[in-house]
């Protein structure tokens, strides 16, 4: 089981920008999005870090910007991280996918996809998993349903 | 002998002789006709009603519950309300299924049981026909119902339906061999095909008695192979609720729907009578060898009791199997018939009947 | 036989056909729909179609306050539902920095402990049946009455009590709680042997789950299967032992691990943890100690704004809280890790191969609860 610190520094080794909030529960790495997925590929294969276990993934809506996050956790060793990736673009919100790493990462990212719209790169099956097509995003902040959803 | 006391054959005879005063020979057998067809259709659906409802006792019996009990004293009743539900159900029909063959496989399901009734011997004088081939007639008959689920199982459009029926008729064609052959056993060491005579052979011991080892290794083969004939549990693979929903009478519904059930019930109750008749001694009482005064005893429970105890004693085994087994699976269920049961019951009849030319049965 | 019929039959080429099982399915458990593509009686693949009984809960939480919430999870697995409570209250707990009593956390594990074992009596009750063997149904239900007895004495509820708050539990336990669960303890250690004898040891059964659906650890791991269908595999994924939390730092229990990677280690597995569950009950059940039933709280829950993670070992699996704070008495947003969702996702990988009534003893293995699926 590696430590804070030497989990940070492996970390940096890989991705040199990634950032390290202070004061958190967790180990918590914020990286560019588009060097997620290297990131996660070498934290998986990686002999030290062995990250083999993707614990959860979702996304929260900050109104300005998403944030999809990662729990990967390494059976073998037992240690924790959080990887964060910042999405600016409300739009057309995309990021890499992780299924070819993680096969459960494809349902959790069909979910965020669902639920946020957020689209994921090379996801072998992106399609809505509980709503109809055209419905819109429903845990984003702006989301509204006048018919179903009671505003308090 | 007492047992002749009980003898069916003096009431049927002095109803014949009473009926031959009244009209011509002609009208005679038309009337006697009709009333063995209602007896039987009497008797057909209070057994139906009784076996439902014995089946939801012994279940609950094994499953420490208490079964029907509102309906009626200890609910016996039970039965003839749901049957009055089911006549009143809507009768829903399928699109795009074949409606001829949709609303035929029922009746082929219930003539065929209803067919097979009319050969067996219920006590000693009581037997509408008594055909001189009557253990193939029965066999041949009883088996005829696997047209009716297959058909069932087509017509209805639906895939479980489809999957239930050739489910039932891989399992009916397999086991339909175990089941011969297993009887031919008995027919090898009685000598006839006969049912009454069968049943003759026996009154000096029951053949599962007499006929050493060989007929108690024919007895279960028949208990298992039968039990699967009939489609119930385990090996209820066509009806497969938690995998085919229903099984090939998924989309039946009313009284086609009770049509279906009545049947298995009644084809339980047939091969049991089977069984009973053939390994079990069928009317005959129970003797003990030179036990005079324990035979004669014997002798007063009417021939009738006999019959029907011994048949509900199987029904209440093919019973315990059913709520006691987990389900096969179909490959199982197809290698337990041709890799074990029909290899061992083709040894057995060959050993029977070295058996019998040596003389060495009782 | 007219056109139409055999056009809607055979759908694809060679002979291969599509099921949907479900929505409404004798064993999918709930409203989950599998589109099984079948090759005579043989699965090809299956693709799980879930969201009948999607509540939005992750939405109404951000609605909700955090004792409200509470309410909420015991929806999502209605068989765990007093784990699903726990995660939240040990999660608003942990960002409050609020030290909870001792005997809080005693009752609390002990909760966990019995609703476990109501859980897997239910599991064991609906395998059996999956398998057709429904005698056992009621084998299970008639033991799991005696916990749910338990539970109405003491919460006033039998399935989704919602006994624990941020804090500690709503109100003091029974008088009669310790002596009830002694009695259930004796109760239940001399009927667990009826269910081998009514199940394990039958030879049908035993052939129909031995070497099918077999997940490798890799598999496992891949997929995020944990709890018992996990421990099948011989990985070892129990947050009891993991990140304890409660009273379970102060109690001996082994991890149950099976090699087997198949349906029926996945059994063997669920049936010794019932005696492992027993054993930490007798542990603890006589050494509750006194003192009050919660920790001082404010009336009104605010969290301090940040981000908080809780995982929890429901009786299916690993379930993980993540919640964020704006510092509202609302999360900004609250994400629940379910273990089912991961664990259903793993079937079209198990089963391939394998017979349609595998299918069924497979899911039946996997313990799916539909709700906890789709929240």
């Amino acid at each position: 089981m590696l430590n804070r610190q030497e989990l940070t520094d492996i970390i940096s080794g890989f991705v040199p920008e990634a950032e390290f909030p202070e004061g958190k529960q967790l180990l918590e790495v914020i990286v560019p999005a588009e060097k997620l997925f290297s990131l996660v590929e070498n934290l998986k294969s990686d002999k030290r870090t062995a990250f083999n276990y993707l614990i959860n993934h979702t996304a929260v809506d900050f109104t300005t910007h998403f944030t999809v996050v990662y729990h990967l956790e390494s059976t073998d060793f037992r240690h924790l991280v959080v990887l964060k990736s910042l999405i600016a673009d409300r739009e057309n919100p995309n990021i890499d996918s992780l299924t070819a790493l993680y096969p459960t990462a494809e349902y959790f990212e069909r979910e965020v996809f669902d639920l946020f719209g957020i689209r994921f790169n090379n996801h072998p099956n992106l399609k809505r998993f509980f709503l109809e097509d055209d419905y819109g995003y429903p845990l984003r902040k702006d989301f509204r349903d006048e018919v179903n959803i009671i505003e308090r | 002998m007492s047992s002749n006391i009980y003898d069916f054959s003096t009431l049927t005879g002095s109803i014949h002789a009473w009926l031959s005063g009244l009209m011509s020979t002609g009208w005679v057998t038309f009337t006697e006709m009709v009333l063995v067809g209602l007896a039987f259709l009497l008797m057909y659906a209070l057994l139906g009603l009784f076996l439902v409802y014995a089946e939801r006792k012994v279940c609950a019996f094994m499953q420490n519950r208490v079964g029907p009990n509102r309906v009626g004293p200890y609910g016996i009743i039970q039965t003839i309300a749901d049957l009055i539900k089911l006549l009143m159900k809507e009768l829903i029909p399928i699109r795009k299924s074949d409606p001829l063959l949709f609303n035929l496989a029922p009746f082929i399901v219930i003539i065929c049981s209803f067919l097979a009734l009319a050969a067996l011997p219920y006590a000693k004088g009581l037997q509408a026909i008594d055909f001189n081939i009557g253990v193939f007639y029965v066999m041949a008959v009883s088996s005829l119902s696997v047209v009716g689920i297959l058909i069932a199982g087509w017509s209805s459009n639906s895939k479980y339906s489809l999957i239930g029926a050739m489910r039932s008729g891989a399992q009916i064609v397999s086991y339909e061999l175990s089941v011969g052959l297993s009887l031919l056993a008995i027919v090898v060491f009685a000598g006839t095909m006969q049912l009454s005579g069968i049943v003759e052979s026996q009154a000096d011991g029951w053949w599962i008695f007499k006929g050493h080892i060989p007929a108690v290794i024919s007895f279960i083969i028949f208990l298992i192979a039968s039990t699967a004939e009939i489609n119930r549990g385990p090996f209820d693979l066509a009806e497969a609720e938690s995998e085919l929903t229903a099984g090939f009478h998924t989309e039946y519904s009313g009284i086609k729907f009770a049509f279906f059930f009545l049947a298995e019930y009644m084809n339980m109750f047939i091969v049991a009578a089977l069984g009973a008749t053939v390994f079990l001694g069928g009317w005959m009482p129970f003797h003990v060898g030179h036990w005079e005064g324990f035979n004669n005893i014997m002798d007063y429970i009417p021939s009738v009791v006999w019959f029907f105890s011994k048949t509900f004693f199987l029904i209440w085994v093919i019973m315990w199997f059913k709520w006691t087994f987990p389900r096969l699976r179909i490959d199982q269920l197809l290698t337990l018939e041709w890799k074990y049961l029909l290899p061992i019951s083709l040894f057995n009849i060959v050993f029977i009947a070295f058996i019998v030319l040596m003389g060495w049965h009782f | 036989m007219s056109e139409e019929i055999i056009k809607d039959v055979i759908i694809g080429e060679n002979e291969d056909y599509i099921i949907n099982m479900g929505p409404q399915h004798p064993s999918t458990h709930g409203v989950l729909r599998f589109e099984v593509c079948l090759k005579g009686e043989t699965v090809k693949y299956l693709i799980p179609h879930i969201g009948y009984i999607h509540r939005g809960i992750e939405k109404m939480c951000e609605a909700n306050t955090y004792p409200q919430i509470i309410h909420l999870t015991d929806r999502m697995d209605y068989l765990s539902a007093h784990m699903n409570n726990e995660a939240v209250c040990l999660l608003v707990e942990d960002a409050l920095q609020v030290e909870v009593p001792e005997r809080v956390k005693y009752i609390r594990t002990i909760l966990d402990e019995l609703n476990r074992i109501a859980s897997h009596q239910l599991w064991w009750c609906a395998f059996g049946m999956d398998l057709g063997a429904l005698t056992s149904f009621f084998y299970g239900l008639r033991d799991r009455e005696h916990i749910l007895d338990i539970f109405e004495e003491s919460f006033g509820s039998r399935l989704l009590h919602s006994f624990v708050m941020p804090g500690g539990l709503m109100h003091d336990v029974h008088p009669n709680f310790q002596k009830r669960i002694k009695e259930f303890i004796t109760y239940f250690r001399k009927k667990l042997p009826e269910y081998d004898q009514l199940l394990t040891g039958n030879v049908i059964f035993q052939n129909r789950v031995k070497g099918i659906g077999h997940m490798s650890k890799e598999t496992a791991i891949g997929y995020g299967v944990t709890g018992p269908s996990g421990r099948g595999s011989d990985y070892s994924c129990d947050i009891r032992k993991i990140a304890p939390y409660g009273a379970y730092d102060k109690v001996q229990f082994n991890e149950i691990l099976e090699t087997g990677c198949d349906t029926w280690a996945r059994y063997k597995v669920r049936m010794a943890e019932m005696w492992e569950s027993l054993s930490i009950l007798e542990q603890l059940v006589d050494n509750i100690p006194e003192g009050d039933y919660t920790a001082k709280m404010k009336p009104i829950i605010k969290l301090p704004a940040g981000e908080y993670f809780q995982r929890v070992e429901t009786a299916r699996g690993e379930l993980a809280v993540y919640a964020v704070s704006d510092g509202n008495k609302s999360p900004l947003r609250m994400r629940f890790r379910t273990p089912n969702f991961s664990n259903l996702f793993v079937m079209n990988e198990i089963t391939a191969g394998h017979k349609i009534a595998d299918l069924i003893a497979i899911s039946g293995s996997l313990d799916l609860v539909i709700p906890d699926i789709d929240r």
